[in-house]
């Protein structure tokens, strides 16, 4: 008895090139099931060897799948990050949030679907959530402009942050964003000065506040609704001064290099835990969010609430003057003559 | 945040940027001793000659290269405003010999061990050879015209004038002495690399630390003024150059947040005439004046006496 086989397996778009091992397996593992069942309705007297197999395989398969992504290189992480299938801010509002009322505009050029913002209940917390937001389907990417925002989109940010503080709420935000706008009427509009704005603005929002970098982390763009008091990455994201590609255009030349400046940008969340410039990484599930988006949010879910927990017996003033601190320790320098410029260095020093 | 280059270095008029930061020592990196080197040492350093005539980038016009220096580092016949050097700057503007530069023992780390065509160590040495500064952003404080200030400036000579890790911390540092003694502040940028990518994501953090700096200097009373200079772009447009109480800028600079070559590359179409200079940002609202290299150290001035009723 013969049945046609077609290979199901995770849609073409989930698959990464790296992930070719993977959807090899799958695939067999999909033969096999399938040998099983007919074997089983044929009452095959070799059905239960079937199904050791079938096991066997079942636990070969989780642990490629661990394997796989327990050394993926930074650029394999940079791919995991931008991967379409990767859950987004909305994702996480649908499956983390309950009563979600969004809010939009900068009261003075318009509404930028880049960013989104609103109120949402977070177990029995009441919140602010405000997140880049990158489009699933082409209509919604096009108009996000695949999560680049505007400058509209930073003004409304800011401003929904100050109207949290002043109810009392905190604010949680998700970044995932390759950058701000590079365009005519984003740079007319003061691409640079909100960005500034905001991170000056930030610095004195008298709330909590916690970020995510969710995604992809991509340089002030990111920045600009990442100036928290706790900071953490999901596991397979990346934060970068610049993104590989523009990075390699610069230095060698050409886009091709980009895996090479992933590398040389120290950009996983590995690397800015080590640098000091986040709390925390969140697991993600094996073989990364994509592929399970609930467990992904649960993840998250645990860190932020035991951040707001943290964040909640603070002070205004308190909360100011650590996010302060926070802020004011990072970087890497030298000072002459001093005892500390040794350790210093030595401490910084990549592996 | 790094855009990619204007034509900043091009036109440079050198000055005292080719001196040795004192002659006969090594270059400054990592763990050499401080050395007390004044600011009017290196000052006062004669330059290696660099060729007795240069060519404008704005009419194109072959200049003696003296001309040019005696006018400011403008172009006699146009008006082009060529970047200068920091030691440059600061005799321009302050009153002689008032400058007392703070920090400059900070040299930069190589957190990431950064190796492109070189590694970053070598290109730091390199450009401090070349300098005469051991970073981009000098700091400090002096007056204008009997006025106390503090003053910082970015030298767009210095790998681009990009802000890593002591860029930001020296600012971080003047901006708090500002706050802390109720003293005006001035910062004049040039950066044609914003946020430095061989220290990564610690080159965006400076943004944050500065910004959060100049909110408290603000929260203060202090005055901050931001003076653009050809070409302040990225991560330095996107935080402290863009946060004074008053911003002027240099005529036909360029400003802006991404660079041209990024914007026609995302957008493709021709960039407008005259997109991203000052006399763009000042008719759309984002600049207090557009000021004459001549006249600035007089509107500096004229401004910080308003810090007195
Ligand atoms: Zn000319």
């Amino acid at each position: 008895m013969t049945t046609a086989i077609t290979n199901p397996g995770p849609p073409a778009k989930f698959r990464l090139p790296f992930e070719a091992p993977i959807a090899d397996m799958e695939a067999r593992l999909v033969e096999l099931e399938t040998k099983y069942a007919n074997a089983k309705a044929g009452q095959d007297n070799e059905a239960p060897a079937i199904g050791d197999q079938l096991r066997r395989m079942r636990r070969e398969l989780a642990g490629l799948v661990r394997s796989i992504y327990a050394n993926l290189s930074p650029w394999e992480t940079v791919l995991v990050s931008r991967c379409d299938a990767r859950p987004q801010t909305r994702d996480y509002i649908r499956l983390l949030f309950d009563q979600f009322v969004e809010l939009h505009g900068d009261r003075a050029t318009g509404d930028d679907p880049a960013i989104v913002c609103g109120f949402a209940h977070l177990g029995d917390r009441k919140v602010m959530l405000i997140g880049h937001q990158k489009g699933k389907t082409l209509a919604e990417r096009q108009a996000c402009h695949f999560g680049c925002a505007h400058p509209e989109g930073y003004r409304k940010a800011l401003l929904k942050m100050r109207l949290a503080a002043k109810l009392g709420l905190p604010v949680i935000t998700f970044i995932d964003t390759p950058g701000a706008f590079p365009g005519i009427e984003a740079e007319e509009r003061g691409q640079a000065l909100v960005i500034a704005e905001n991170l000056m603005g930030m610095s004195q929002v008298p709330t909590p506040i916690v970020s995510v970098v969710i995604g992809e982390g991509g340089s002030g763009g990111a920045l600009g609704i990442g100036v928290a008091d706790r900071v953490a990455m999901l596991q397979h994201s990346y934060y970068s001064v610049i993104s590989p590609e523009g990075c390699a255009t610069i230095l060698w030349k050409g886009n091709e290099h980009a895996p090479r400046a992933a590398d040389a940008l120290k950009m996983t969340s590995r690397d800015l835990l080590r640098m000091g410039v986040i709390d925390e990484i969140i697991p993600e599930p094996a073989g990364g969010a994509h592929r399970d988006h609930t467990e992904a949010a649960a993840n998250l879910k645990s860190f932020l609430l035991r951040s707001l927990r943290d964040l909640q017996g603070l002070s205004k003033e308190e909360l100011l003057q650590l996010r302060y601190e926070k802020f004011r320790r990072m970087g890497a320098y030298l000072e002459l003559g001093t005892e500390s410029s040794e350790e210093t260095a030595a401490a910084y020093q990549a592996p | 945040m790094s855009s990619p280059a204007p034509s900043a270095a091009a036109g440079s008029i050198g000055l005292p940027h080719s001196a040795g930061l004192n002659p006969g020592d090594q270059p400054i990196m990592a763990r050499e001793r401080a050395r007390k080197a004044t600011w009017q040492s290196l000052a006062e350093t004669k330059k290696v000659p660099e060729g007795v005539w240069m060519r404008c980038d704005g009419c194109k016009a072959t200049l003696f290269r003296k001309d040019v220096e005696r006018n400011l580092g403008v172009c006699p016949q146009c008006d082009h405003h060529f970047p200068i050097s920091a030691a440059e700057r600061i005799a321009q503007l302050l009153d002689a010999d008032t400058f007392e530069e703070w920090h400059a023992d900070l040299v930069p780390a190589d957190p990431l061990g950064f190796n492109d065509r070189r590694p970053y160590p070598e290109r730091i040495r390199a450009e401090q050879e070349r300098t005469g500064l051991r970073e981009a952003a000098v700091v400090g404080q002096g007056f204008i015209k009997g006025l106390r200030v503090v003053f910082g400036l970015t030298d767009s000579g210095f790998i681009m004038g990009s802000m890593g890790s002591v860029v930001g911390e020296k600012l971080t540092r003047a901006i708090e002495a500002a706050t802390e003694r109720s003293l005006p502040l001035i910062i004049v940028s040039g950066s044609g690399g914003g946020a430095r990518m061989h220290e990564g994501v610690l080159s965006l953090m400076q943004m944050a630390k500065v910004s959060a700096a100049l909110a408290r200097l603000n929260a203060a009373g202090g005055l901050f003024i931001s003076v653009l200079t050809h070409p302040t772009m990225g991560g330095v447009a996107a935080s402290f150059a863009s946060l004074g109480d008053v911003i002027l800028a240099e005529p036909r600079a360029l400003i802006g947040f991404a660079g041209p070559k990024v914007i026609q590359q995302t957008v493709r179409v021709n960039l407008p005439e005259g997109f991203q200079t000052s006399e763009f940002l000042l008719e759309h609202g984002f600049l207090d004046r557009i000021v004459h290299r001549a006249d600035l150290r007089g509107l500096l001035a004229q401004i910080v006496g308003y810090t007195t009723a």
